[in-house]
């Protein structure tokens, strides 16, 4: 709501010194929320004065144009010796005669634009005729301003003349507080914030209703409470604007149009009460409310032809639809330039039915703003009789005796509080006295009984329906600075839950191991599954879909992190930070097996057992993955000597790792699985069960997201894996006495995976083995070809004493021997 | 080692003549002054202590002596043995040190040279900003509570007073899941996670909810559809606008150091009755508006306001109360809720969100540090 600041002083009496920054954080504080300050005109200098044109010439320039060389009379105070000015002009819209807007050497038009006399086109132009832009008040540059023949004469200063001065402030308004978009509302609020008084532009005589006004029917009065119209007839469709009218809506941020029109936007600004004028002549039988029929149409003033729904709220005459009730009027009985018959509507329409039809037909408009949030709906008849009464006065004609006013206003509820809610809630030091009044201030009317009060909402505030909103209202009154600060005091709490903290543990531990964290949206289309090489019937294709997504191509929720995590890799890469090595630890997004339906349950109570379980079902599993992706080196080359470039193995050491970060044992086995390289997939095993995989991608998939091949990645549930986590780790026991080394190399198929081997080792060593760690794989001419030799350093020891040699063969041999006859491996003596 | 010679004549013997004795020491005692190094000082040591020495050979002569000669000249040998003992050890030592030190010399590095060999890693700093702000509540006994992003329609919405004709409704820019008719959206704030925290324990519940939310804002500068809040309830009894504001205070001087307070400004959400929006004090130029110059340029961190936009807040509507099981007789409450990439790019001076969205290693590496 943009607010001229000369405009509100008309209604509440602010002391002068009051500035514009001074009221708009008053107003603030007490909840409308200062949006811009503007101080139009503010760089304007004079001599901005009114002239008229004496003569001039026109006069054909070689480049085409005709420039117009006038005498125009600045007044005594400003013109030269001969009696006026010389001013070259290259609008041809005026005549001789006419007044006209002049800026003399030395001003400043709005936008710092300073006038000098120059010499133009053979003549000493001394100053220049202003255009409606130039002067900041309209878009016309086609043509100068020409004044009305009466309006002044020359040497006026025409600052004031125009208007041109002025303070805006521009607020933004809560839905809470609709009587706050219009003058009257504010002003009602700054009177409240200096304790002066306010004068209430709609407390003005009214004529009684009767029967002779313009015929109205409303067939949906739950819809339509109020309708009122008044009549004006014998109007000027040529009539000016008033300047300081035209001037105000348009600081209030809407475009003058014609005075009709502009009175209608005026008065709905100032009031706050949304009207529709109509051609009164263009109108044909009785006004009639009702709902849409499924599937009507109406073509709305911005030329565009909707189709209704039976929600609709429509105003009607004989001929059909002719309006949208409170959102936007129709076509065919617009006001027009030849307009004389106006015919004022001022109706309360029900805040609901207008919300759904500006959604509906996404059509928010100045009405619907007002009337979803909620019009007082004691306004029409005071606002059609300003309209008209307006009309009259600047266009002419006669407001027609006829009054109409269907229906009535809804009844404000009264409220029932304790008298100390108010200090209750807030904890500031609130007397009964004090909320009495304050509740009064913003008009409501209040009886108390013992220790409860009961307060009669304004009928502009239908916001207020409940004990807690009077006790804002008191609030805000005392001032919210006021608010004591105190800390309450918490009962112990248990802490982060052991989930919480490993989750952080994991990003610390892949931050300490080099990979930089990121965030990715979680937006992705089939075109990510396409270049993954995922399957037609691929788990990962069912996917959760936005109906409204920000991008057609992206239209689902992720069920893997890989497209994310792998577009923001090619984007590191595409900006040339080839050594990448990348975490992100996210939520994946699973529909169920079938679709089910959140039930929207009621408010009025907590949902019962059934009803929680119901909607907790429709919500999908979302399980918190875990995913790395490297690319580049991984170690660089230096003066220490060479690199190493990232590869499988990296990523699944960061699955280890992390799985040991949270002591979590996990095996690995051979798969093929997408987006991996099938040969360098290592399928992630919790218990038995898969939780996810590592390796390095399929270089199909590294070409398609843009990233170098070879790329390395891993994902898994990192919730599956955190669950396993044990909460009180027991402490391992190890022995003190000497140990006992024999290293074995063994030969198998190259097939056979090292983990087996070792874990057989292990077997069959027993348990004076300590540990079995490979520190050699070989394959070449020396072993054959489909072989590779394992190489294994073996570490044993006893808890209770020395191994001796014989202990320790014994079990070495054991070992080998297991491995012989599982896996068919050639002990290399 | 041969046996004690006792075809001899005593007064031939050498240990008994104590200059030649001394000799022998001197001698011994120079070479071991003289050894440079610790080579040389062993071969000075074989010479004149091994069993071929002088001195050792003197030593074994003794045992020829008569007995009346015996005591003296064992004195002799056995005092000049032992100062070339002693000196050897001294000199040992010296020459130890002097070679451990010309060691540590020769063996010094250039001890600028990189080692950039391994990377480095980082977390994001949206993450590290939660758990910051999870620290600071934990600190005072609330917990810390989650909730899924595909969120509800009801918990989201209705639960929280956001009724379907609500005009609130309007102003989030919901993401709607399909079927629209699903009752599922991605959350467009963290309150439902209040909503089933209120549903799911019993008061006294003291929790903060940090997440990631949604909204139908397409990425620029200020801007981003998918982003993260932290939000706080309290459920007790006898809670009051005060303790909210005593809470607001707490967290913004945990976040910004001491003297960083808050404000409040009457404002509307549907959740809460009274509502809030909280400012605080700008940490930068603490409530003056001017720049750390000092000159007429205004602070650009508040644009010379002063105070920073933080949130919202208010004590938590009865309606949500009742919808979430709670009964507002017993039981008042307060709630609070901030944008945290906004928070984060005030705080360290980011100016473009996409720096915090597109993933840039380099956005994220100098955050390393953040504790």
């Amino acid at each position: 709501m943009r607010v001229p600041l000369s405009w509100l002083r008309e209604y509440v009496d602010l002391p002068g010194d009051v500035t514009a920054d001074d009221l708009a954080h008053r107003l603030t504080a007490l909840g409308l929320k200062l949006e811009a300050l503007e101080s139009p005109g503010a760089d304007l200098a004079g001599p901005l004065v009114v002239g008229r044109v004496l003569s001039s010439v026109d006069e054909p320039q070689k480049n085409g144009k005709v420039i117009r060389w006038c005498q125009v009379d600045v007044g005594p105070e400003h013109n030269g010796e001969e009696g006026s000015r010389g001013i070259v002009c290259g609008a041809h819209n005026f005549t001789e005669g006419d007044l006209v807007v002049v800026s003399l050497p030395g001003a400043v038009l709005p936008g710092g634009f300073a006038i000098a006399a120059r010499k133009t086109y053979g003549h000493i132009s001394d100053g220049m005729i202003c255009s409606t832009r130039e002067l900041g008040t309209g878009d016309d540059h086609d043509g100068i301003l020409v004044l009305e023949a009466d309006e002044a004469k020359p040497g006026d200063d025409a600052i004031e003349l125009l208007h041109l001065r002025d303070d805006v402030i521009e607020f933004e308004i809560n839905p809470d507080r609709a009587y706050a978009l219009s003058l009257r509302g504010v002003a009602r609020e700054a009177a409240i914030a200096y304790g002066v008084p306010f004068r209430d532009p709609a407390n003005r005589d009214l004529p009684e209703p009767n029967g002779q006004g313009y015929p109205v029917r409303v067939d949906a009065p739950d819809g339509c409470p109020v309708f009122a119209t008044r009549t004006v007839t014998g109007f000027d469709p040529a009539a000016p604007t008033p300047r300081w009218l035209a001037r105000r809506v348009q600081l209030a941020g809407m475009r003058p149009i014609s005075l009709a029109v502009d009175v209608t936007n005026y008065v709905m600004l100032e009031l706050g009460q949304p009207i529709h004028g109509y051609d009164g002549d263009k109108l044909s039988g009785p006004i009639v409310v009702r709902r849409a029929g499924e599937g009507e149409t109406l073509t709305t003033l911005d030329d565009v032809k909707r189709t209704l729904s039976a929600e609709d709220l429509l105003i009607t005459d004989d001929t059909g639809p002719i309006g949208m009730a409170g959102v936007m009027g129709g076509q065919t009985t617009e006001l027009s330039g030849t307009t004389s018959h106006v015919v004022i509507e001022a109706a309360h329409f029900d805040p609901v039915s207008i919300f759904r039809t500006a959604r509906r037909h996404k059509l928010p408009s100045e009405a619907s703003k007002r009337f979803e949030r909620g019009v007082d709906p004691l306004l029409p008849a005071y606002a059609a009789d300003r309209v008209a009464q307006l009309l009259v006065e600047h266009g002419g004609g006669t407001v027609e005796p006829g009054v109409t006013y269907v229906g009535g206003p809804p009844e404000s509820h009264p409220i029932t509080a304790p008298v100390d809610l108010p200090a209750r809630i807030t904890g500031m030091d609130i007397d009964t006295g004090t909320t009495l009044a304050h509740l009064r201030t913003v008009g409501c009317t209040v009886a108390v009984d013992g220790d409860t009060l009961t307060a009669v909402p304004p009928s502009w505030r239908p916001d207020l329906t409940d004990p807690y909103d009077l006790v804002e209202e008191v609030a805000r009154i005392v001032g919210y600075e006021k608010v004591p600060s105190v800390l309450p005091a918490a009962p112990s709490g248990q802490g982060l839950t052991t989930g919480q903290k490993l989750v952080r543990r994991v990003g610390r531990t892949l931050a300490g191991a080099g990979y930089v964290e990121v965030l990715t949206y979680p937006f992705v289309g089939d075109a990510d599954w396409d270049e993954l090489g995922l399957g037609p019937d691929d788990e990962r294709r069912r996917t959760v879909r936005i109906a409204n997504p920000l991008s057609e191509e992206e239209p689902t929720l992720r069920t893997t992190l890989v497209p994310g995590l792998l577009k923001t890799l090619a984007r590191n890469v595409g900006r040339a930070q080839s050594d990448v090595a990348l975490f992100e630890s996210a939520p994946v997004y699973l529909p169920g097996a079938e679709p089910r339906t959140a039930p929207i349950l009621g408010v009025d109570r907590r949902p019962t057992d059934e009803e929680w379980a119901e909607l907790e079902a429709a919500v999908p599993h979302q399980p918190r993955h875990l995913a790395v992706a490297l690319s580049g080196s991984r170690e660089l080359p230096g003066w220490w000597g060479g690199g190493r470039a990232a590869s499988w193995a990296d990523a699944v050491e960061a699955v280890r790792r992390v799985a040991a970060a949270v002591g979590v044992p996990v095996e690995l086995r051979a798969a093929a699985y997408a987006p991996w390289h099938p040969g360098r997939c290592a399928e992630v095993l919790l218990a038995g069960e898969p939780i996810g995989h590592a390796g390095e991608l399929h270089p199909r998939v590294c070409k398609a997201f843009g990233v170098p091949t070879r790329t390395a990645f891993a994902e898994i549930d990192l919730d599956a894996l955190l669950a396993r986590a044990v909460p009180i780790a027991p402490a391992p026991r190890f022995s003190t006495f000497p140990v006992a080394k024999e290293d074995v190399a063994l030969v198998v198929d190259v097939d056979v995976p090292a983990a087996a081997v070792a874990e057989t080792l292990r077997e069959g060593a027993g348990e004076l083995l300590e540990s079995v760690r490979l520190f050699d794989l070989y394959t070449g001419e020396q072993i054959g070809a489909g072989k590779k030799s394992l190489a294994y350093a073996l570490r044993f020891r006893a808890p209770d004493r020395t191994l001796t040699d014989t202990e320790t063969a014994a079990a070495r041999d054991r070992a080998v021997a297991l491995a012989v006859e599982r896996h068919g491996a050639v002990h290399r003596a | 080692m041969s046996g004690p010679n006792t075809d001899y004549d005593p007064v031939e013997v050498t240990p008994l003549k104590s200059d030649e004795v001394d000799a022998m020491r001197e001698a011994a005692l120079a070479a071991i002054e003289a050894a440079g190094d610790l080579d040389e000082l062993k071969r000075v040591r074989i010479e004149h202590t091994a069993d071929r020495s002088p001195l050792a050979l003197a030593n074994r002569e003794i045992g020829a002596l008569p007995p009346q000669a015996r005591k003296d000249a064992g004195m002799r040998v056995g005092q000049a043995r032992g100062a070339v003992n002693q000196a050897l050890a001294a000199r040992q030592a010296t020459l130890e040190v002097e070679h451990e030190a010309r060691i540590l010399v020769e063996e010094s590095v250039d001890v600028t040279l990189p080692w950039d060999r391994e990377p480095r890693g980082a977390r994001h700093p949206l993450t590290t900003i939660q758990e910051l702000v999870g620290d600071v509540f934990v600190a005072m006994g609330w917990e810390v509570a989650e909730g899924p992003e595909v969120e509800a329609e009801w918990l989201n919405f209705d639960a929280l007073n956001l009724g379907p004709d609500h005009a609130a409704r309007t102003m989030q820019d919901t993401f709607w899941l399909e079927p629209s008719d699903g009752g599922l959206v991605l959350r467009t704030h963290t309150s439902p996670v209040q909503a089933r925290t209120m549903l799911t324990r019993t008061p006294p519940i003291y929790v903060i909810c940090p997440g990631r939310v949604y909204r139908t804002d397409e990425l620029d500068a200020t801007h981003t559809p998918v982003f993260h809040q932290v939000e706080g309830l309290v459920i007790d009894r006898g809670i009051t606008m005060a303790h909210l504001k005593g809470t607001l205070d707490h967290f913004a001087e945990a976040m910004f150091g001491q003297g960083i307070t808050t404000r409040f400004r009457p404002s509307y959400f549907p959740f809460t009755e009274p509502s809030a929006e909280v400012d605080l004090v700008c940490f930068v130029c603490r409530g003056t508006g001017l720049n750390s110059a000092g000159d007429l340029d205004s602070c650009r961190t508040c644009k010379g306001e002063g105070w920073i936009e933080w949130g919202g807040c208010g004590v938590v509507n009865p309606r949500v109360l009742v919808a979430c099981g709670i009964d507002p007789e017993e039981y008042t409450g307060f709630a609070f809720g901030m944008g945290l990439e906004r928070t984060l790019m005030f705080r360290h001076g980011i100016e473009d969100m996409r720096d915090i969205v597109e993933g840039d290693v380099r956005f994220s590496l100098p955050f390393g540090t953040e504790i």
